[in-house]
C-alpha cells in the first residue's frame, strides 16, 4: 500500500517547522517516527498535501531531569523513554509502559510527542501521561504554551493542538518512588491494548484507561472511591464508570468493561505492593 | 504556492550495505520499495505492509525497523543494513549461520526480517536467554509457526556474535 501523492519538506529547526505548517494549515502535516500517521496513510484515511519532517530535529530527543518533574523532549523515542534512567528512577511507570509500546522495531521509531499528538485512545502513553498527571509543551506562531493533560485529548484522534503548533517538551511529574501498575490485556503481543490500565500511587495518584472510550480517559470513579480509602477491589469495581468503551472484532462493549474492572484491581494491586509489575500478556 | 516547495519528488542518498545509492524517487516511496525497486535489493520481503509482520525488517544506522512504515525520504544521509548486507563474502554472518545450523525456518518468507531483528536485538544486549528472544522478537511473525527452532538459532547466534566480539 502506498500513501497519496504528497510533497516532503524537512524542517531544520523547531520554527522552521512552525512556519512551515503556518504556511500550509490544515493541508500539512508533521511526521516524526511516522508509526501512527505512515499506516493511516497507507490506508487513505489521511492524506496531507505536505509532509513536515521534523524527525531530524535531535534537539527534541532528551529526557532531563528538571527538579520536580522530568522533561521529556517530544521526538524522544519510545526505545530511549524506556531506557531512561531518569525515568526509570522518577516516573518508572513511563518507563516501563514504553517498553510494552508496539515491538522493537516500532519501537526504533515512534515517539512520545507522536503518540500524544496522534491522540489515539488505543495507545498506551497517552493514557499514562494522563495518570501521571503530565503537561504537555506546546510551540505554535503565537508563542509557546502548556496543556495540562486533561485539557489535551479532545476526541477521537483530536488533540488540543493547533495546526501550527509544535509538541517540543513532555512533563512528568516526579512520582517519588510510589508504586505503578500498568496492564496490557491482547491478544498478540504487538497489538494494541484491547483494554489497557495506567495507575501510580503516592501523593498524586492517578488511574487512567486505554481503549475504553473515543480518547484515552481517566477511570475518575476509582480515583474517587481511593480518594475515599476504599481498597483496590472496591475502587476496581467502578473501573467502567463514566465510560464509553467501543465494541469491535476484538471486544464487545460488555467485555471491555468487565476488562477493565479486572486489569483495574490488578494494576491497583501492583501499586500497593509498592513496585510496578503487570502487563498481561 | 509561493514557496520553494520540492515538487512530489526527492532525491534520496542512502548508503546500502556500506555502498552509496542515489535515486529521485516519489516523496510517497517507502523505505521498502527504494530498496526492492530502486536499490535492485529484493532479499527484503514485504508481508503484511502494516507494521505487523516484521518481513521488511532492515537495519537504520544500526537498529532494526520496520521498512514498509519509513518513507525512504526520512532514511536519506543515513546507513541502512539489508539481509545480501550481512555475509563477508562467502562467510555467513553468525546470526546467518545459527539459522543455518539451528533450520530457523521453515517457508523462509519471514526468514530476512528475522535475522535482520534478531542480530539487532543481540547488537544490542549481547548474549540472549530464549525468553529474551521470545519477547525481543515480537516484533516479527512466522505463519510457518516455526517459532521453536528460531529462537534456538538466535539464542546460538547471539553467543556467536557475542564472541566473534570478544575476540575481535
Amino acid at each position: 500500500m502506498i500513501p497519496a501523492a504528497f510533497d516532503y519538506v524537512r524542517a531544520d529547526s523547531v520554527d522552521n517547522a512552525i512556519a512551515l505548517l503556518s504556511e500550509h494549515g490544515d493541508d500539512a502535516k508533521l511526521i516524526a517516527g511516522g508509526h501512527s500517521l505512515l499506516p493511516l496513510m497507507k490506508l487513505r484515511l489521511a492524506t496531507p498535501a505536505v509532509l513536515v519532517d521534523v524527525s531530524r530535529l535531535d534537539e527534541l530527543s532528551y529526557v532531563r531531569d528538571a527538579g520536580d518533574h522530568v522533561a521529556v523532549g517530544g521526538l524522544t523515542r519510545h526505545h530511549d523513554v524506556e531506557h531512561s534512567d531518569v525515568l526509570r528512577e522518577h516516573a518508572p511507570l513511563l518507563a516501563y509502559a514504553a517498553g510494552h509500546v508496539g515491538d522493537p522495531q516500532v519501537r526504533h521509531r515512534g515517539t512520545i510527542g507522536g503518540s500524544l499528538a496522534h491522540a489515539d485512545p488505543a495507545s498506551d502513553l497517552p493514557a499514562c501521561v494522563l495518570a501521571l498527571g503530565g503537561t504537555i509543551v506546546a510551540r505554535g506562531s503565537g508563542g509557546e504554551r502548556t496543556i495540562a493533560v486533561d485539557d489535551f485529548f479532545e476526541g477521537f484522534l483530536e488533540s488540543a493542538l493547533a495546526s501550527d503548533e509544535v509538541i517540543t517538551e513532555v512533563r512528568i511529574p516526579k512520582t517519588n518512588g510510589a508504586g505503578f501498575g500498568f496492564e496490557k490485556f491482547n491478544r498478540r503481543a504487538q497489538d494494541w491494548a484491547i483494554v489497557g490500565v495506567a495507575a501510580v500511587g503516592g501523593d498524586r495518584p492517578g488511574v487512567a484507561l486505554v481503549n475504553m472510550g473515543s480518547t484515552p480517559v481517566r477511570a475518575a470513579a476509582v480515583e474517587a472511591r481511593l480518594a475515599d480509602g476504599a481498597s483496590p477491589e472496591a475502587a476496581a469495581a467502578v473501573a467502567d464508570e463514566g465510560t464509553e468503551p467501543p465494541s469491535d472484532l476484538n471486544a464487545s462493549e460488555e467485555y471491555r468493561r468487565h476488562l477493565a474492572r479486572v486489569l483495574v484491581q490488578r494494576a491497583l494491586t501492583s501499586v500497593a505492593g509498592g513496585n510496578g509489575t503487570g502487563a498481561s500478556r | 504556492m509561493t514557496s520553494e516547495l520540492p515538487t512530489a519528488t526527492v532525491t534520496v542518498s542512502i548508503a546500502v550495505n556500506g555502498e552509496p545509492t542515489e535515486h529521485t524517487v516519489e516523496a510517497r516511496t517507502l523505505l521498502v520499495q527504494y530498496l526492492r525497486e530502486s536499490a535492485g535489493l529484493t532479499g527484503t520481503n514485504i508481508g503484511c505492509d502494516t507494521t505487523s509482520c516484521g518481513a521488511c525488517t532492515v537495519l537504520l544506522d544500526g537498529e532494526s525497523v520496520k521498512s514498509c512504515t519509513v518513507l525512504a525520504a526520512q532514511a536519506d544521509g543515513r546507513a541502512v543494513t539489508t539481509i545480501e548486507g550481512l555475509a563477508d563474502g562467502d562467510t555467513l554472518h553468525p546470526m546467518q549461520e545459527a539459522f543455518r545450523e539451528h533450520h530457523g525456518l521453515q517457508c523462509g518468507y519471514c526468514t530476512p526480517g528475522m535475522v535482520m531483528a534478531a542480530v539487532s536485538l543481540a547488537a544490542e544486549h549481547g548474549t540472549l536467554s530464549e525468553a529474551e528472544v521470545r519477547t525481543g522478537l515480537e516484533g516479527n511473525l512466522c505463519r510457518c509457526t516455526g517459532y521453536h527452532n528460531i529462537v534456538q538459532a538466535v539464542v546460538a547466534g547471539a553467543d556467536a556474535m557475542a564472541s566473534s566480539r570478544s575476540s575481535a
